[in-house]
């Protein structure tokens, strides 16, 4: 038997695993001669962490690529704006601000110092309120319909008992709610947590109950024959298998909770990122309001970055769960 | 072979079946009888295999022993004990392998022995003993998705293994792996029920597979679609020296016979 560590699954250069040839003619293995020399191991395993010379050129092809389009891009924007051009949809280039302003007022609601106005380095109070908000409603939203998208994807009493409701409600748009949420919660943060709670809900609870409905039954079988008791199938099995599916709804939900956070926090509130668009609507800034739309997406983007690495961090990268 | 751990030495057992039927659907005229009638007696640490056309019913008959499905007919024991649903004395090989894909190699061997609640130590011990029993040591720390298919099948053995069953019940293992795989399999299968003597009841489709690893070969017949149950048409003993060799023409004889059985089954039922 081969006692190099030649056919070892490690990851290859290019990030994939590789498949082992079947060693179906192997007998019983002795034991230690099998095994790589931890020297040995440590290398290869170094060796696939840093980037390769192609891994570099890799990543400056990839840079190659992706950077024309954007500077094509903010290029055209600044002179449209200077030339007052006029785009489908009756789009007046010549009431944006130029890319550079906008960059100038990003610095200055950033740190201050540029322009000098009541918006002057308030960024971080606006942008922490907002984070706030999105994490309460989606924290809420997350810690309910991800139990109750697992009762229902598991036990048919319970989805034929809520399913017909949740079709009903589901298709009202959450901003059809945010009038009466006014109404009947008031102004202020609660109101605003709650339409972002309502947002996220939907998506987290109906990717729940596919990825349970999903649970191969053959592991359930497999759990079953291995001696599993009936209460511990729900987190040795299903949740497991249906992680993939749960982890998709809550990107999905993430997304849509900084996308209603915007209309929520249009009336009655004094601080968050909505809030300072709609008083820059209020008096014209048109670089204020491009600087507040470039945070939020900013905001979104990187929650949805640090969502997805806290989950591979707390699954430690198994496949098919993070 | 050793034996580790607080756990009682396993005693290969024997499985009963009497009189055993399963109806699916409604009880009166709307249901469908898929298999009535099956008598077998499997002796400890005897290895028996079940062939038939497709829908006889072998698969149904080891999905009762197995405790998935409960039979609606007869009785059927295994140790003497009436079945009541699936259980670690009863191990499970499938043909897609039935893995948990989240864990690996090591980890999912490792989980029977851990729903015992062994000490880690006897865990680990186990692990290592049936990792080596199947030759995948070095690939203790790889994911069920990284191996190929007979490795994967390996796996599911193993895990098995680790449990000690009474019994194994093995539904078509090799159907899905090629062929220079599958009869190396099947030695290796050979030389595990031989070290650990356990009962193996193993469906397959393929006639030579079956009279490689039997000591007796069930010939099921019939079926819901043939508008026959499904049942046993007859139990041929396989009396060849273990090592068989495919190619004699005792081997080849049996085999004949066992194909003769099975399209005369097909043939009288359609």
């Amino acid at each position: 038997m081969s006692t190099t560590t030649s056919d070892t699954p490690t990851t290859s250069g290019t990030g994939t695993p590789r498949r082992p040839e079947d060693a179906s003619t192997a007998g019983p293995s002795t034991p230690g001669a099998v095994q790589p020399p931890a020297g040995r191991r440590l290398a290869t395993g170094l060796r696939s962490r840093l980037p390769s010379a192609a891994g570099w050129r890799g990543t400056a092809s990839t840079l190659a690529l992706a950077l024309p389009v954007p500077v094509l891009g903010i290029l055209l924007w600044h002179v449209g704006v200077q030339q007052g051009w006029t785009l489908p949809f009756g789009i007046q280039m010549a009431f944006l601000p130029t890319p550079a302003a906008v960059l100038t007022r990003m610095i200055d609601i950033s740190v201050g110092g540029q322009i000098d106005d009541a918006f002057s380095g308030t960024l971080i109070e606006h942008l922490t309120a907002s984070t706030g908000r999105v994490l309460t409603g989606f924290g809420i939203a997350a810690a309910t319909a991800i139990p109750l998208g697992v009762l229902m994807g598991r036990f048919t009493v319970v989805f034929r008992l809520l399913d017909p409701v949740i079709n009903l409600v589901r298709p009202i748009p959450v901003t059809a709610w945010a009038p009466l949420a006014l109404l009947i919660i008031g102004f202020g943060d609660r109101s605003t947590i709650f339409l972002v709670f309502l947002a996220a809900f939907f998506p987290i609870l109906l990717n729940t109950i596919a990825g349970v409905r999903r649970v191969p039954v053959r592991l359930l079988e497999a759990a079953a024959m291995l001696g599993t008791k009936q209460a511990q199938v729900l987190y040795k099995v299903v949740l497991p298998s249906a992680m993939h599916s749960i982890v998709g709804g809550l990107r999905i939900a993430l997304g849509l909770a900084w996308v209603i956070l915007v209309v929520g926090e249009t009336v009655g509130i004094s601080t968050g990122l909505g809030s300072m668009i709609t008083q820059a609507r209020d008096m014209s800034k048109t670089d204020l309001i491009v600087a507040g739309m470039v945070v939020i997406g900013l905001a979104g983007f990187l929650a949805d970055r640090l969502l997805v690495l806290l989950v591979k961090v707390a699954t430690r990268g198994r496949p098919t769960l993070s | 072979m050793p034996r580790i751990g607080n756990d009682r030495a396993p005693q290969p057992a024997t499985i009963r079946a009497v009189d055993l039927g399963k109806r699916y659907g409604s009880p009166g005229a709307g249901g469908v009888q898929a298999m009535a009638g099956v008598d077998l007696d499997v002796a400890a640490g005897e290895f028996v295999t079940v062939v038939g056309a497709s829908g006889c019913g072998k698969s149904t008959l080891l999905r009762i022993i197995a405790g998935f499905e409960p039979a609606t007919d007869g009785t059927i024991t295994v140790a003497d004990e009436q079945i009541t649903g699936p259980g670690p004395d009863r191990g499970v090989v499938f043909q897609d392998y039935g893995l948990f894909p989240w864990l690996t190699v090591s980890e999912n061997i490792a989980y029977g022995p851990r729903q015992k609640r062994y000490p880690s130590a006897v865990v680990g011990e186990k692990t290592t003993r049936v990792l080596e029993a199947v030759g995948l040591t070095r690939f203790a720390r790889s994911y069920p998705g990284q191996l190929s298919g007979g490795m994967q099948q390996r796996v599911a053995i193993a895990r098995v293994l680790a449990n000690d069953p009474a019994v194994m019940l093995m539904d078509e293992p090799f159907g899905a792996l090629d062929a220079l795989t599958r009869s190396a399999m099947q030695a290796e299968l050979s030389r595990i029920h031989r070290e650990t003597g356990t009962t193996v009841l193993f469906v397959t489709h393929s006639i030579e597979e079956a009279v490689v690893l039997a000591d007796r070969v069930v010939v099921m017949a019939g079926g819901a679609s043939h508008g026959v149950p499904g049942h046993i048409r007859e139990i041929v003993p396989v009396p060849l020296a273990r090592e068989r060799d495919a190619t004699s023409p005792e081997f080849n004889e049996l085999k004949r016979h066992i194909a003769a059985l099975v399209h005369e089954g097909v043939e009288a039922a359609a």
